[in-house]
Protein backbone atom coordinates (compact mmCIF):
# COMPACT_ATOMS: atom_id res chain seq x y z
CA UNK A 1 0.00 0.00 0.00
CA UNK A 2 1.42 3.56 -0.97
CA UNK A 3 -0.15 6.15 0.87
CA UNK A 4 -1.46 8.62 -1.54
CA UNK A 5 0.45 12.43 -0.69
CA UNK A 6 -2.17 14.96 -1.90
CA UNK A 7 -1.05 18.39 -3.96
CA UNK A 8 -0.51 21.20 -2.28
CA UNK A 9 -3.40 24.05 -1.67
CA UNK A 10 -1.53 26.35 -3.46
CA UNK A 11 -1.35 23.49 -6.44
CA UNK A 12 -4.91 22.75 -6.30
CA UNK A 13 -6.10 26.37 -6.43
CA UNK A 14 -4.21 26.74 -9.52
CA UNK A 15 -4.86 23.87 -11.24
CA UNK A 16 -8.77 24.20 -10.87
CA UNK A 17 -8.41 28.34 -10.93
CA UNK A 18 -6.63 28.01 -14.75
CA UNK A 19 -8.70 24.94 -15.25
CA UNK A 20 -12.19 27.18 -15.28
CA UNK A 21 -10.78 30.00 -17.12
CA UNK A 22 -9.51 27.79 -19.86
CA UNK A 23 -12.73 26.50 -20.17
CA UNK A 24 -14.68 30.03 -20.25
CA UNK A 25 -12.64 31.29 -22.49
CA UNK A 26 -12.74 28.21 -25.24
CA UNK A 27 -16.76 28.00 -26.13
CA UNK A 28 -16.75 32.00 -25.40
CA UNK A 29 -13.75 32.19 -28.30
CA UNK A 30 -16.17 29.79 -30.48
CA UNK A 31 -18.97 31.67 -29.71
CA UNK A 32 -17.97 35.80 -30.46
CA UNK A 33 -16.09 34.55 -33.47
CA UNK A 34 -19.44 33.65 -35.03
CA UNK A 35 -21.12 37.05 -34.12
CA UNK A 36 -21.45 39.91 -36.70
CA UNK A 37 -20.23 43.18 -35.62
CA UNK A 38 -22.16 44.61 -32.32
CA UNK A 39 -21.48 45.89 -28.67
CA UNK A 40 -22.05 42.14 -27.61
CA UNK A 41 -19.48 41.28 -30.12
CA UNK A 42 -17.33 43.80 -28.97
CA UNK A 43 -17.78 43.39 -25.24
CA UNK A 44 -17.19 39.39 -25.63
CA UNK A 45 -14.45 39.85 -27.40
CA UNK A 46 -12.92 41.94 -24.92
CA UNK A 47 -13.69 39.57 -22.05
CA UNK A 48 -12.38 36.55 -23.97
CA UNK A 49 -8.93 38.54 -24.34
CA UNK A 50 -9.30 39.60 -20.06
CA UNK A 51 -10.15 35.83 -19.23
CA UNK A 52 -7.15 34.39 -21.26
CA UNK A 53 -4.53 36.80 -20.22
CA UNK A 54 -5.41 36.08 -17.22
CA UNK A 55 -4.47 32.36 -17.72
CA UNK A 56 -1.21 33.54 -18.79
CA UNK A 57 -0.81 36.00 -16.26
CA UNK A 58 -1.49 32.91 -13.47
CA UNK A 59 1.24 30.64 -15.70
CA UNK A 60 4.32 32.00 -14.73
CA UNK A 61 3.60 32.01 -11.00
CA UNK A 62 1.95 28.33 -11.36
CA UNK A 63 5.13 26.68 -13.62
CA UNK A 64 7.33 28.63 -10.79
CA UNK A 65 5.56 26.78 -7.83
CA UNK A 66 5.74 23.43 -9.83
CA UNK A 67 9.19 23.84 -10.12
CA UNK A 68 10.17 24.72 -6.40
CA UNK A 69 7.81 22.66 -5.19
CA UNK A 70 7.55 19.24 -7.48
CA UNK A 71 3.85 17.85 -7.29
CA UNK A 72 3.92 14.40 -5.23
CA UNK A 73 5.17 11.36 -7.49
CA UNK A 74 2.49 9.88 -10.08
CA UNK A 75 0.46 6.39 -8.56
CA UNK A 76 2.32 3.86 -9.80
CA UNK A 77 0.37 2.42 -12.97
CA UNK A 78 1.63 0.62 -16.46
CA UNK A 79 5.51 2.44 -17.33
CA UNK A 80 3.13 3.75 -20.73
CA UNK A 81 0.50 4.71 -18.24
CA UNK A 82 2.94 7.12 -16.34
CA UNK A 83 5.33 8.42 -19.40
CA UNK A 84 2.13 9.43 -21.10
CA UNK A 85 0.58 11.24 -18.19
CA UNK A 86 3.74 12.99 -17.59
CA UNK A 87 4.11 14.05 -21.74
CA UNK A 88 0.45 15.15 -21.56
CA UNK A 89 0.42 17.32 -17.91
CA UNK A 90 4.18 19.11 -19.65
CA UNK A 91 2.07 19.67 -22.78
CA UNK A 92 -1.08 20.97 -21.05
CA UNK A 93 1.82 23.65 -19.85
CA UNK A 94 3.07 24.42 -22.88
CA UNK A 95 -0.20 25.06 -24.63
CA UNK A 96 -1.99 26.80 -21.77
CA UNK A 97 0.54 29.46 -22.12
CA UNK A 98 0.90 28.88 -25.97
CA UNK A 99 -2.99 29.76 -26.59
CA UNK A 100 -3.31 32.80 -24.87
CA UNK A 101 0.19 34.19 -25.70
CA UNK A 102 -0.50 33.63 -29.47
CA UNK A 103 -4.15 35.21 -28.72
CA UNK A 104 -2.05 38.54 -27.62
CA UNK A 105 0.24 38.53 -30.74
CA UNK A 106 -2.41 37.90 -32.78
CA UNK A 107 -4.69 40.95 -31.41
CA UNK A 108 -1.18 42.89 -32.04
CA UNK A 109 -0.88 42.19 -35.35
CA UNK A 110 -4.61 42.93 -36.20
CA UNK A 111 -3.85 46.60 -34.42
CA UNK A 112 -5.74 46.30 -31.51
CA UNK A 113 -3.76 46.98 -27.94
CA UNK A 114 -5.12 44.50 -25.50
CA UNK A 115 -5.82 46.71 -22.78
CA UNK A 116 -6.70 44.54 -19.50
CA UNK A 117 -9.87 44.34 -17.68
CA UNK A 118 -10.32 47.87 -19.85
CA UNK A 119 -7.58 49.17 -17.71
CA UNK A 120 -4.15 47.85 -18.00
CA UNK A 121 -2.63 48.71 -21.78
CA UNK A 122 -0.62 45.73 -22.58
CA UNK A 123 2.21 46.91 -24.98
CA UNK A 124 1.59 45.32 -28.66
CA UNK A 125 3.98 42.34 -29.59
CA UNK A 126 4.15 42.79 -32.80
CA UNK A 127 3.02 45.92 -35.56
CA UNK A 128 0.01 45.48 -37.18
CA UNK A 129 0.05 43.53 -40.28
CA UNK A 130 -3.04 42.13 -41.79
CA UNK A 131 -1.50 39.14 -43.13
CA UNK A 132 0.55 37.73 -39.80
CA UNK A 133 -3.02 38.77 -38.01
CA UNK A 134 -5.15 35.89 -40.01
CA UNK A 135 -2.13 33.58 -39.63
CA UNK A 136 -1.93 34.05 -35.75
CA UNK A 137 -5.73 33.72 -35.63
CA UNK A 138 -5.74 30.24 -37.63
CA UNK A 139 -2.66 29.08 -35.02
CA UNK A 140 -4.82 30.14 -32.02
CA UNK A 141 -7.79 28.13 -32.63
CA UNK A 142 -5.86 25.26 -34.09
CA UNK A 143 -4.27 25.45 -30.47
CA UNK A 144 -6.48 26.22 -28.98
CA UNK A 145 -8.47 23.15 -30.30
CA UNK A 146 -5.73 21.38 -29.40
CA UNK A 147 -5.18 22.49 -25.97
CA UNK A 148 -9.41 21.62 -25.90
CA UNK A 149 -8.56 17.54 -27.30
CA UNK A 150 -5.62 17.27 -24.60
CA UNK A 151 -7.52 18.29 -21.96
CA UNK A 152 -10.70 15.83 -22.60
CA UNK A 153 -7.74 13.23 -22.70
CA UNK A 154 -6.26 14.46 -19.11
CA UNK A 155 -9.78 14.57 -18.08
CA UNK A 156 -11.07 11.04 -19.34
CA UNK A 157 -7.65 9.72 -17.84
CA UNK A 158 -8.84 11.26 -14.35
CA UNK A 159 -12.07 9.72 -14.81
CA UNK A 160 -10.76 6.52 -15.35
CA UNK A 161 -8.52 6.20 -12.05
CA UNK A 162 -11.72 7.49 -10.22
CA UNK A 163 -14.09 5.22 -11.76
CA UNK A 164 -12.34 1.74 -12.62
CA UNK A 165 -9.05 1.97 -10.94
CA UNK A 166 -10.28 3.41 -8.07
CA UNK A 167 -7.33 4.85 -6.91
CA UNK A 168 -6.67 8.16 -5.48
CA UNK A 169 -5.61 10.07 -8.60
CA UNK A 170 -8.33 12.93 -8.68
CA UNK A 171 -9.10 12.95 -5.59
CA UNK A 172 -5.71 13.96 -4.24
CA UNK A 173 -6.16 17.06 -6.57
CA UNK A 174 -9.62 17.67 -5.80
CA UNK A 175 -10.50 20.76 -3.25
CA UNK A 176 -11.59 19.99 0.42
CA UNK A 177 -10.95 16.24 0.15
CA UNK A 178 -9.00 14.63 3.09
CA UNK A 179 -7.13 11.77 1.52
CA UNK A 180 -7.26 8.97 4.75
CA UNK A 181 -3.54 8.12 4.39
CA UNK A 182 -3.06 4.44 2.86
CA UNK A 183 -6.24 4.78 1.00
CA UNK A 184 -5.14 3.79 -1.73
CA UNK A 185 -5.03 0.46 -3.44
CA UNK A 186 -2.22 -1.21 -4.62
CA UNK B 1 18.48 108.62 -34.96
CA UNK B 2 16.81 106.32 -37.76
CA UNK B 3 16.29 108.22 -41.34
CA UNK B 4 12.48 108.23 -42.76
CA UNK B 5 14.09 106.56 -45.38
CA UNK B 6 15.29 103.71 -43.69
CA UNK B 7 12.34 103.28 -41.73
CA UNK B 8 10.45 104.14 -44.88
CA UNK B 9 12.09 100.53 -46.29
CA UNK B 10 11.30 98.86 -43.12
CA UNK B 11 8.04 99.14 -43.22
CA UNK B 12 7.92 97.89 -47.14
CA UNK B 13 9.68 94.86 -46.67
CA UNK B 14 7.48 93.97 -43.51
CA UNK B 15 4.29 94.21 -45.46
CA UNK B 16 6.02 93.07 -49.04
CA UNK B 17 6.88 89.74 -46.36
CA UNK B 18 3.21 89.47 -45.09
CA UNK B 19 1.75 89.69 -48.75
CA UNK B 20 4.15 87.59 -49.76
CA UNK B 21 2.89 84.44 -47.79
CA UNK B 22 -0.87 83.15 -48.36
CA UNK B 23 -1.14 79.28 -48.15
CA UNK B 24 -3.55 78.61 -50.28
CA UNK B 25 -2.95 75.32 -52.16
CA UNK B 26 -3.98 72.69 -50.43
CA UNK B 27 -2.09 69.39 -51.44
CA UNK B 28 -4.46 66.38 -50.58
CA UNK B 29 -1.42 63.71 -50.78
CA UNK B 30 0.50 65.70 -48.00
CA UNK B 31 -2.71 66.14 -45.84
CA UNK B 32 -3.82 63.42 -43.26
CA UNK B 33 -6.75 63.09 -41.46
CA UNK B 34 -6.87 60.21 -38.29
CA UNK B 35 -9.01 59.55 -36.04
CA UNK B 36 -8.72 57.26 -32.46
CA UNK B 37 -11.59 55.58 -31.11
CA UNK B 38 -12.06 53.85 -28.18
CA UNK B 39 -13.71 50.05 -28.07
CA UNK B 40 -13.87 48.42 -24.77
CA UNK B 41 -11.07 51.42 -23.83
CA UNK B 42 -8.94 50.09 -26.46
CA UNK B 43 -7.46 52.95 -28.85
CA UNK B 44 -8.36 51.93 -32.65
CA UNK B 45 -6.98 54.15 -35.06
CA UNK B 46 -8.40 55.38 -38.48
CA UNK B 47 -8.42 58.08 -40.99
CA UNK B 48 -9.44 58.64 -44.54
CA UNK B 49 -7.50 58.59 -47.50
CA UNK B 50 -9.48 61.36 -49.52
CA UNK B 51 -9.85 65.04 -48.92
CA UNK B 52 -10.29 68.24 -50.62
CA UNK B 53 -10.48 71.80 -49.89
CA UNK B 54 -9.79 75.70 -49.85
CA UNK B 55 -7.36 77.34 -47.43
CA UNK B 56 -6.76 80.82 -47.64
CA UNK B 57 -4.25 81.91 -44.75
CA UNK B 58 -1.72 84.18 -44.01
CA UNK B 59 0.28 83.90 -40.42
CA UNK B 60 0.47 87.81 -40.27
CA UNK B 61 -3.64 88.34 -40.92
CA UNK B 62 -4.87 85.12 -39.35
CA UNK B 63 -8.50 86.98 -39.19
CA UNK B 64 -8.60 86.98 -42.87
CA UNK B 65 -8.36 83.51 -43.20
CA UNK B 66 -10.85 81.35 -44.30
CA UNK B 67 -10.86 77.30 -44.61
CA UNK B 68 -13.11 75.16 -46.64
CA UNK B 69 -12.52 70.83 -45.95
CA UNK B 70 -14.41 68.18 -47.44
CA UNK B 71 -14.15 64.87 -46.64
CA UNK B 72 -14.87 61.71 -49.08
CA UNK B 73 -16.59 59.53 -46.08
CA UNK B 74 -16.59 56.56 -48.27
CA UNK B 75 -12.26 56.62 -47.94
CA UNK B 76 -12.46 56.08 -44.43
CA UNK B 77 -10.26 53.09 -42.47
CA UNK B 78 -11.74 52.12 -39.78
CA UNK B 79 -8.78 50.18 -38.62
CA UNK B 80 -10.26 46.98 -39.76
CA UNK B 81 -11.93 45.81 -42.57
CA UNK B 82 -14.83 44.56 -40.56
CA UNK B 83 -15.05 48.08 -38.83
CA UNK B 84 -14.72 49.72 -41.90
CA UNK B 85 -17.61 47.98 -44.05
CA UNK B 86 -20.03 48.55 -40.79
CA UNK B 87 -19.12 52.41 -40.35
CA UNK B 88 -19.64 53.35 -43.49
CA UNK B 89 -23.88 51.50 -43.13
CA UNK B 90 -26.26 53.32 -41.70
CA UNK B 91 -25.89 53.30 -38.10
CA UNK B 92 -23.06 54.81 -38.68
CA UNK B 93 -21.92 57.57 -41.28
CA UNK B 94 -24.75 56.62 -43.65
CA UNK B 95 -22.40 56.62 -46.56
CA UNK B 96 -24.78 56.39 -49.11
CA UNK B 97 -27.27 59.32 -47.87
CA UNK B 98 -23.95 61.61 -47.05
CA UNK B 99 -21.34 60.85 -48.87
CA UNK B 100 -19.02 63.98 -47.51
CA UNK B 101 -18.47 65.60 -44.56
CA UNK B 102 -17.67 68.66 -44.48
CA UNK B 103 -15.71 71.98 -42.50
CA UNK B 104 -16.43 75.97 -43.20
CA UNK B 105 -14.38 78.19 -41.28
CA UNK B 106 -16.29 80.91 -39.70
CA UNK B 107 -13.32 82.90 -37.59
CA UNK B 108 -9.10 82.27 -37.20
CA UNK B 109 -7.54 83.90 -34.32
CA UNK B 110 -3.77 83.86 -33.25
CA UNK B 111 -3.35 82.73 -30.09
CA UNK B 112 0.57 83.60 -29.41
CA UNK B 113 3.56 81.75 -31.22
CA UNK B 114 2.34 79.19 -34.28
CA UNK B 115 -0.43 78.84 -32.26
CA UNK B 116 -4.48 80.12 -33.75
CA UNK B 117 -7.72 78.86 -33.03
CA UNK B 118 -9.89 78.26 -35.99
CA UNK B 119 -14.20 78.07 -35.16
CA UNK B 120 -16.12 76.81 -37.97
CA UNK B 121 -19.31 74.57 -38.73
CA UNK B 122 -18.73 70.83 -38.79
CA UNK B 123 -21.19 69.21 -40.54
CA UNK B 124 -21.88 65.23 -40.77
CA UNK B 125 -24.59 63.56 -41.71
CA UNK B 126 -26.59 65.91 -42.30
CA UNK B 127 -26.24 67.59 -39.01
CA UNK B 128 -24.43 70.72 -38.53
CA UNK B 129 -22.50 71.75 -35.23
CA UNK B 130 -20.46 74.84 -34.19
CA UNK B 131 -16.31 73.09 -34.04
CA UNK B 132 -13.95 74.71 -31.95
CA UNK B 133 -10.07 73.64 -33.32
CA UNK B 134 -7.11 74.70 -32.30
CA UNK B 135 -4.12 73.90 -34.56
CA UNK B 136 -0.29 75.29 -35.21
CA UNK B 137 1.24 76.67 -38.08
CA UNK B 138 4.29 75.94 -39.44
CA UNK B 139 6.11 77.25 -42.48
CA UNK B 140 8.27 74.66 -44.15
CA UNK B 141 10.01 75.54 -47.20
CA UNK B 142 7.11 76.85 -49.47
CA UNK B 143 4.76 74.90 -47.81
CA UNK B 144 2.24 76.14 -44.59
CA UNK B 145 1.71 72.63 -42.55
CA UNK B 146 -1.16 72.95 -40.15
CA UNK B 147 -1.46 70.55 -37.43
CA UNK B 148 -4.19 69.89 -34.75
CA UNK B 149 -6.09 67.92 -32.60
CA UNK B 150 -10.05 68.00 -31.65
CA UNK B 151 -12.17 65.67 -29.68
CA UNK B 152 -15.64 65.22 -31.63
CA UNK B 153 -18.89 63.59 -29.85
CA UNK B 154 -19.83 60.85 -32.12
CA UNK B 155 -23.68 61.26 -30.94
CA UNK B 156 -23.47 64.98 -31.84
CA UNK B 157 -24.14 63.37 -34.92
CA UNK B 158 -26.15 60.65 -34.62
CA UNK B 159 -22.64 58.56 -35.55
CA UNK B 160 -23.46 54.98 -34.49
CA UNK B 161 -27.18 54.67 -33.77
CA UNK B 162 -29.46 51.65 -32.35
CA UNK B 163 -27.36 49.66 -30.46
CA UNK B 164 -24.20 51.36 -30.86
CA UNK B 165 -25.40 54.72 -29.29
CA UNK B 166 -24.05 52.66 -25.87
CA UNK B 167 -20.72 54.90 -25.21
CA UNK B 168 -19.76 51.68 -22.46
CA UNK B 169 -18.25 49.83 -25.83
CA UNK B 170 -17.71 52.73 -28.32
CA UNK B 171 -16.43 55.67 -26.36
CA UNK B 172 -18.56 58.70 -27.21
CA UNK B 173 -15.07 60.79 -27.70
CA UNK B 174 -13.38 60.40 -30.91
CA UNK B 175 -10.15 61.95 -31.10
CA UNK B 176 -9.60 63.22 -34.34
CA UNK B 177 -5.86 64.97 -36.26
CA UNK B 178 -5.73 66.63 -38.97
CA UNK B 179 -2.35 67.19 -40.92
CA UNK B 180 -3.05 69.66 -43.69
CA UNK B 181 -0.37 70.93 -46.02
CA UNK B 182 -0.97 73.97 -48.06
CA UNK B 183 1.35 75.83 -51.12
CA UNK B 184 2.15 79.35 -51.31
CA UNK B 185 1.10 80.31 -54.83
CA UNK B 186 4.58 81.44 -55.66
CA UNK B 187 6.05 78.12 -54.61
CA UNK B 188 8.00 77.53 -57.57
CA UNK B 189 9.23 81.04 -57.24
CA UNK B 190 10.01 80.91 -53.68
CA UNK B 191 11.61 77.50 -53.49
CA UNK B 192 12.80 76.15 -56.99
CA UNK B 193 13.49 72.77 -56.44
C1 LIG C 1 -6.70 30.08 -22.32
C2 LIG C 1 -6.74 31.01 -23.15
C3 LIG C 1 -7.51 31.04 -24.46
C4 LIG C 1 -8.28 30.08 -25.06
C5 LIG C 1 -8.58 28.67 -24.59
C6 LIG C 1 -8.76 30.66 -26.30
C7 LIG C 1 -9.58 30.02 -27.21
C8 LIG C 1 -10.09 30.59 -28.35
C9 LIG C 1 -10.97 29.94 -29.29
C10 LIG C 1 -11.46 28.52 -29.21
C11 LIG C 1 -11.27 30.84 -30.28
C12 LIG C 1 -12.17 30.64 -31.50
C13 LIG C 1 -11.34 30.33 -32.70
C14 LIG C 1 -12.18 30.18 -33.94
O1 LIG C 1 -13.39 30.04 -33.84
O2 LIG C 1 -11.59 30.20 -35.01
C15 LIG C 1 -10.58 32.06 -29.96
C16 LIG C 1 -10.65 33.21 -30.70
C17 LIG C 1 -9.98 34.38 -30.41
N1 LIG C 1 -9.14 34.61 -29.34
FE1 LIG C 1 -8.70 33.28 -27.88
N2 LIG C 1 -8.27 31.94 -26.41
C18 LIG C 1 -7.52 32.21 -25.29
C19 LIG C 1 -6.84 33.37 -25.00
C20 LIG C 1 -6.85 34.52 -25.80
C21 LIG C 1 -6.12 35.75 -25.52
C22 LIG C 1 -5.23 35.99 -24.32
C23 LIG C 1 -6.41 36.61 -26.53
C24 LIG C 1 -5.93 38.04 -26.77
C25 LIG C 1 -5.34 38.78 -25.94
C26 LIG C 1 -7.30 35.94 -27.44
C27 LIG C 1 -7.81 36.51 -28.59
C28 LIG C 1 -8.69 35.90 -29.43
C29 LIG C 1 -9.26 36.55 -30.58
C30 LIG C 1 -9.03 37.98 -31.05
C31 LIG C 1 -10.07 35.58 -31.21
C32 LIG C 1 -10.90 35.77 -32.47
C33 LIG C 1 -10.10 35.46 -33.68
C34 LIG C 1 -10.83 35.90 -34.92
O3 LIG C 1 -11.81 36.65 -34.79
O4 LIG C 1 -10.40 35.48 -35.97
N3 LIG C 1 -7.55 34.68 -26.97
N4 LIG C 1 -9.87 31.88 -28.78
Amino acid sequence: MIPATPYSATAKLAHWLIAALILAAFPLGLYMHELSLSPEKLRLYSYHKWIGMTVLLLFMPRLLWRLVRPPPALLPGPAWQLKLAEATHWLLYLLMAAVPLCGWLMSSAKGFQVVYLGLVPLPDLVGKDQALGTLLADLHSSLAWALMVLIVVHAAAALKHHLIDRDDTLRRILPFVKLPSGDTRP
Amino acid sequence: MISPRIAGVAVLLLAGAAQAVEFNQVQPEKTKLVFTSKQMGVPVDGGFGRLTGQIRFDPAEPSAASARLEIDLSSIDAGSAEATEEVVGKQWLNVKAFPTAGFQSTSVKALGGDRFEAVGQLTIKGQTRELTAPFTFKQEGAAGVFDGVFVLKRLDFGIGEGTWSDVSTVANEIQIKFHVVAASQHENVLQPH
